[in-house]
């Protein structure tokens, strides 16, 4: 229909019409241009950064302060600039050139040189060379460090030679790993374990207080739990500075590209790579281990490395929390208006508000959550629960539960609405046949109508969850934080924490992208966590779209 | 039989009666749950609504009881401590006396002058510390402070007041020739003290005093320093200090102020004299508002004008009178102001009360003042009492509701004149660490802000939705459409916060290095589908029919990918060529428009994003469900396809297309973590497409959780986020309404 041509003169082709047909299809590449571009650019910059990259040395051009330093590093970024610009932001760039292509190098070493990332004009560069033994050094603080290994010493004393290094410091780190561990198990489990039951002793004696039961047989018996807790807090402390001596027992020796030279406590340590001599199954491990990492490990340093467990873990807490209370009433008020609500205009109207409420900005949502919940209710509710607690709040802070009422509310109107059409959807024969054969109407919709509706109600809950994991703006005011000490969820009794506050992927982006320190380092781990967002809300969104589709062809079939 | 018939009956009559229960138990819940889900819903709107309608609650003033202040002389001076519940009084004569306020019970006193000696003016100094001063006749000064210690006994709170003396009980003489003082100004604090006193004889003096102490021998030493100010008027009524002691402020009846800077105490000089009052009218009663920077000026027509410096045209700073208040017809006698906000009570000679604030320029309270020869105000500091101070030492205690007196419709949405700001403007600036502080909550800026994101997202979206929305449902082969829609309408599920991080992280810095490119874009992109078409309209024919019709998308695809490519490669070299190699700079040399990394720009494309697949959903679905018929027709009289699209299927889909841009509208007003991330969040009023601004929305995200409960501020806030649900919720209502209609007339065709 579109090129039917009618001749292929200028003029023809203009009166056509052809060419806004063209720029009509033109508008619909664009935006399929827009969609798969974007989906590409976070697959590919998310996926990418964990492989590793090849570590190399440039030799610089002196310059006017000096001879050339040389430079280890990643290459992180390549671009075209006018030398102007380029001029202006201080490179040093030759006369004749109106155009440089630069270099942004991951140089690492922070704490040794100020930066860790430098633009690079390539007329600086006077040669560049991939040294087999270039080592990429993963450390808790201070970020990455690149350069040679130079030595692995046991109480100060080196321990191996030259092609012995490797090895020695592979197993010297795996130790590390495990002694790691262990900390982490005290300090964590053990350690946060007595102090959570010493805070609530604590608390308990101050309830007992306040109600005036405190006498001295029940005050006797806290101290003595008390003082128990107290013994095994001093002996898990002692097992903790035993375990903290031995991991400090060996260190590294390392060599910068400029001769630099730098001892680091294996303790410190990560992860160590020589990325130039791995092949590509050692490339591909290195890579899953990273993956592991990102997935399933917490965050360091201001959440620029390591990964995003927390986050993963607090946004499925609370979408499921969410959904809790979203499905029931949402599928209830559906049938209400469907099914029982005289149908005349005041129905309509109602149809229409819910409808739009899902339109409503989730910013009001997020203030009204923080009103009405968050100081209202949770208020209310430690006045009358928690009084022991106060002046410290309990509910009357942001927390997991608001966060996930919000939120409920926000989407119960995309639950309302896709209920209703599923309901809808539902031919009338079927349900005058179970009317006619002597149910009555509360047995048809529940025998018969409601497990016809599932898949629609699937769909609305679907889409309401879809909804709930990428919005951002409400929770920043009614429960998420950039770093929770502690998950909602854990051994501690009575084991799910609605009152604390908890990571989401959402504000993790917003939060690692925009409020931390060194966007530069932090950009990676970003695209990482927008990909990981993206594919959970596009697997969800597809997975409604293929169960609605599904759910047309039943009943289409079923009305003819 | 009949028995177990009977049994049988009676237990399928209890079974239909337990199946008709269940039934109606399932009708009242579904009942009760649905009316409760919805009222919820509803619950938004009107929670929203009971939070910001006590900003239009107007203030309430209510009488409690009238007390005797228990001195013996008519009281000069009367102030109350933080809680108002101990209130001190200082007569004429020189001795005072802390009170009960609820009672007017005497709690300590004494005099602040020696024995013997005759107290002829007391002066209290700025409502932070409130240094008292009183002048006697031999021409010296006692300079006090009130005191008071708090402390809770047994959990209840217990005042203890006592008066001090920083510089020591003895007078110290201020008038340098003995004769006495007339009029006082004083201010104390960290062990420096400045006293200036107006003599009798017509002579003005700055005294200075700084305490030392030894530390080793815990010994107290006093400098004193004294210097005569030049003074042109001779009938002087008021002086005052700041609290800083840096300016003074006399002013004279004849409605003369002078303005003194006084940071050097050795050499007073007069920075401005002005005429406050009107021709003919005396000055009455001059006070600093809080925070030092303005003064209100009341005079014997009843006019208070508010002053502060503003810079002219010169750059020097002048005094000018920024607004007044006339509604006293008798002459003012006090002016009281709050101790922290900007507003004060003023009493005229009528026994008029008036509570005013400044920056709304709002009078909240106009009454009697309820007490026979009112002549004395005193607030409360946390402004919720006023103390009517009238003949025969009679305090009236009046409780005072005035929550939000910064609102007003002018404040919210006019041009304010605030504080030292050159001329009336839109301002949001809702904090500060200054505790005096005058906050600025006029949300126009903000307005405009989502105003001109929303603007700018239709700009790029609604051609390119539209345009995409006519081709899918009219020109693409079915196959084609069945995944190119799904495929355009999963990007609205894109998560806002990643659209934000990319616009501001990735697209920003992009179109800033590469701006001449995205502008090439933007022209070549349409150019070269025009081209495109051309070039197929001139191609064999073999070949041209070999392509199933309703491809051109995907035959386009590598013509848009090409083209942004190449655009964005050849920006260096244009920018070289053209602009001086750096297109940002250029614009700010040649046209004088500064470009922000983070502008209007970035997030038009951004919000593009949000808003694209919204409006190209639902105008698709209206064109597609044109009916078939109609088209047909027109075809069928030789109208060419885009003739048919033009005249026949748009005009008939245009009320689904509006309804689908007031959507996307209403998804571009409310938008937040887009314009959060991708803009500066600077709230300028400027429609420049390369400069930031600060959307209601993201004003909403980044202050709610800072702000205090119940506070002005918090209020101001819930009332944007009703403004915003509002605005969607009406953009809504009307698209949905239109929808409706129109889903009617298809049915009608």
């Amino acid at each position: 229909m579109a090129t039917s041509s009618t001749g292929s003169t200028l003029k023809g082709w203009a009166n056509s019409g052809s060419p806004w047909v063209w720029l009509a299809a033109g508008s619909v590449s664009l935006s399929l241009v827009m969609v798969f571009g974007l989906l590409l650019l976070i697959a590919a910059r998310g996926l990418g950064q964990f492989w590793p990259g090849e570590i190399w040395r440039f030799e610089l051009a002196p310059t006017a302060q000096g001879p050339g330093v040389p430079l280890l590093g990643e290459i992180a970024e390549e671009e075209t600039v006018s030398a102007t610009r380029a001029r202006a932001a201080g490179e040093v760039i030759p006369e004749n050139l109106t155009e440089v292509r630069r270099l942004l190098i991951k140089a690492g070493n922070r704490d040794l040189t100020g930066f860790d990332f430098k633009w690079l004009g390539v007329p600086q560069i006077v040669a560049t060379t991939q040294p087999a033994d270039a080592l990429v050094v993963e450390r808790e603080e201070w970020g990455n460090l690149y350069g040679f290994l130079a030595d692995v010493r046991e109480n100060g004393k080196s321990v191996a030679q030259g092609a012995q290094l490797w090895p020695e410091l592979a197993a010297r780190l795996e130790r590390k790993r495990g002694l790691r561990a262990e900390i982490k198990h005290i300090e964590k489990d053990v350690i946060g374990g007595i102090n959570y039951g010493i805070e609530r002793l604590r608390l308990k004696q101050h309830k007992l207080e306040l109600d005036g039961r405190a006498d001295a047989a029940a005050v006797a018996t806290l101290h003595a739990r008390k003082l128990e807790l107290e013994q095994e807090y001093t002996k898990a402390n002692e097992h903790l500075a035993k375990l903290n001596q031995e991991i400090a027992r060996d260190t590294l020796l390392f060599r910068t590209a400029g001769g630099e030279e730098k001892e680091i406590p294996f303790a410190k340590l990560v992860r160590v790579a020589q990325p130039n001599a791995m092949n590509i199954p050692q490339k591909i491990v290195h890579y899953c281990s990273k993956l592991r990492e990102f997935l399933f490990d917490e965050p360091r340093e201001a959440n620029t490395e390591g990964g995003v467990f927390p986050a993963i873990f607090g946004t499925v807490l609370m979408v499921i929390i969410m959904s809790l209370f979203a499905t029931p009433f949402g599928v209830i008020a559906a049938i209400y208006l469907r099914e029982y609500a005289t149908q005349g205009p005041l129905t309509g109207a109602i149809r229409i508000a819910v409808n739009n409420l899902a339109g409503v900005p989730s910013v009001v949502y997020g203030v009204f959550g923080l009103g009405f919940f968050v100081y209202f209710v949770g208020g209310s509710i430690d006045a009358l629960l928690f009084p022991e607690r106060l002046p410290a709040p309990t509910f009357g802070t942001p927390g997991l539960l608001w966060s996930s009422l919000t939120l409920s509310i926000l989407t119960v109107p995309v639950v309302i609405v896709a209920t209703e059409e599923g309901l809808a959807r539902i031919p009338r024969a079927i349900r005058e046949g179970s009317l006619a054969l002597g149910a009555t109407k509360a047995e048809t919709l529940w025998r018969i109508v409601l497990p016809m509706a599932t898949p629609a109600m699937m769909t609305g809950l679907i889409l309401a969850v879809a909804r709930a994991a990428g919005e951002v703006a409400p929770l920043m005011m009614v429960g998420v934080v950039k770093l929770a000490p502690s998950l909602p969820l854990d051994g501690n009794f009575p084991y799910v924490h609605l009152d604390r506050k908890f990571m989401h992927l959402g504000f993790h982006i917003y939060d690692v992208g925009f409020q931390s320190p060194n966007v530069e380092a932090a950009r990676p781990l970003v695209y990482a966590t927008a990909l990981l967002l993206v594919a959970i809300i596009m697997a969800l969104n597809l997975a409604a779209i293929s169960i609605r589709n599904r759910l047309r062809e039943k009943y289409n079939a079923a009305d003819h | 039989m009949d028995e177990i018939l009977a049994g049988e009956l009676s237990r399928a009559e209890s079974r239909r009666r337990l199946r008709m229960l269940k039934d109606r138990l399932f009708g009242v819940s579904m009942g009760v749950g649905g009316v409760a889900v919805i009222g919820t819903l509803l619950l938004i709107f009107l929670y929203l609504l009971y939070v910001v309608f006590p900003l239009f609650v107007p203030a309430r003033v209510a009488t409690l009881e009238t007390n005797t202040i228990p001195l013996a002389a008519d009281p000069a001076f009367v102030a109350f401590e933080e809680y108002g519940e101990v209130g001190l009084a200082v007569g004429g004569d020189g001795t005072y006396s802390f009170f009960a306020t609820a009672d007017g019970a005497a709690i300590a006193g004494g005099a602040l002058v020696p024995a013997g000696a005759r107290a002829t003016t007391v002066r209290a100094g700025g409502r932070i510390g409130r240094t008292l001063a009183v002048g006697l006749a031999d021409g010296s000064v006692v300079v006090a402070k009130p005191g008071y210690v708090v402390s809770f006994p047994d959990d209840r709170r217990k005042i203890a007041p006592a008066m001090n003396f920083p510089v020591g009980e003895a007078p110290i003489p201020a008038t340098g020739d003995g004769s006495a003082v007339q009029l006082l100004a004083a201010e104390t604090a960290d062990e420096q003290t400045t006293v200036v006193a107006w003599s009798a004889a017509g002579r003005l003096v700055l005294t200075h005093l700084s305490v030392t102490v030894n530390m080793l021998e815990d010994e107290k030493t006093l400098e004193k320093s004294a210097v005569e100010v030049p003074i042109q008027d001779k009938d002087l009524v008021f002086l005052s200090l700041n609290s800083e002691q840096t300016m003074l402020l006399a002013a004279a009846a004849n409605g003369h102020v002078s303005y003194y800077d006084i940071r050097d105490k050795a050499k007073p000089a007069l920075v401005e004299r002005i005429l406050a009052t009107e021709a003919g009218k005396r000055i009455t009663a001059v006070e600093p508002l809080a925070g030092g920077v303005s003064f209100l000026v009341g005079d014997s027509g009843g006019r208070i004008s508010q002053w502060f410096q503003v810079r002219d045209r010169e750059n020097n700073l002048r005094f000018k009178r920024i607004r007044s208040f006339s509604d006293f017809s008798a002459p003012v006698v006090a002016i009281e102001p709050e101790y922290a906000r900007k507003g004060f009570a003023a009493l005229d000679a009528s026994g008029r009360l008036a509570i005013y604030h400044t920056t709304s320029e709002r009078m909240l309270v106009d009454r009697a003042s309820g007490v026979p020869g009112a002549r004395l105000l005193a607030y409360t500091p946390r402004a919720d009492g006023l103390g009517v101070i009238g003949a025969e030492r009679r305090l009236g205690r009046l409780a005072v509701k005035n929550d939000h007196p910064e609102v007003s419709w002018r404040a919210l949405w006019g041009q304010v004149w605030y504080e030292s700001r050159n001329q009336p403007e839109f301002i949001w600036q809702s904090s500060s660490a200054a505790s005096d502080f005058e906050p600025k909550f006029s949300l126009t800026p903000l307005v405009f802000g989502t105003i001109k994101a929303a603007f700018y997202a239709c700009f790029f979206a609604v051609p390119i939705a539209i345009f995409g929305a006519v081709y899918t449902a009219y020109f693409m082969s079915p196959r084609l459409r069945t995944v190119i829609k799904p495929s355009i309408e999963i990007m609205a599920a894109l998560p806002t916060v990643i659209l934000g991080f990319l616009a501001g992280l990735w697209l920003a810095p992009l179109v800033e290095l590469h701006l001449a490119g995205i502008f090439l874009a933007i022209f070549c992109l349409p150019v070269s589908m025009i081209a495109a078409s051309l070039i197929w309209n001139y191609l064999p024919s073999a070949l041209r029919h070999r392509v199933p019709a309703g491809t051109e998308a995907m035959m386009l695809l590598p013509v848009v990918g090409f083209v942004i490519w190449a655009s964005m490669n050849l920006s260096a070299p244009m920018e070289t060529a053209w602009f001086g190699g750096n297109l940002p700079m250029w614009l700010n040399s040649h046209f004088g428009w500064t470009y922000d990394q983070r502008n209007s720009l970035v997030v038009g494309v951004a919000m593009g994003f949000a808003v694209i697949p919204n409006i190209y959903s639902i105008s698709e679905d209206a064109v597609f469900s044109v009916p078939q018929h109609l088209t047909n027709g027109s075809l069928a009289l030789g109208a060419t396809p885009w003739q048919t699209v033009t005249r026949v299927v748009l005009l008939t889909a245009s009320p689904g297309i509006f309804s689908a841009v007031m959507i996307g509208l209403g998804r571009a007003v409310g938008e937040t973590m887009i314009v959060l991330m991708s803009t500066g969040n600077t709230p300028v009023m400027d429609f420049s497409i390369f400069k930031g601004f600060r959307a209601l929305s993201a004003n909403i995200a980044v202050e709610m959780p800072e702000s205090a409960v119940g506070s002005t501020h918090y209020r101001v806030l819930f009332l944007a986020a009703l403004v915003l649900f509002m605005i969607t919720f009406a953009f809504n209502t009307v698209a949905e309404i239109v929808r409706q209609r129109l889903r009617v007339r298809y049915g009608n065709l």
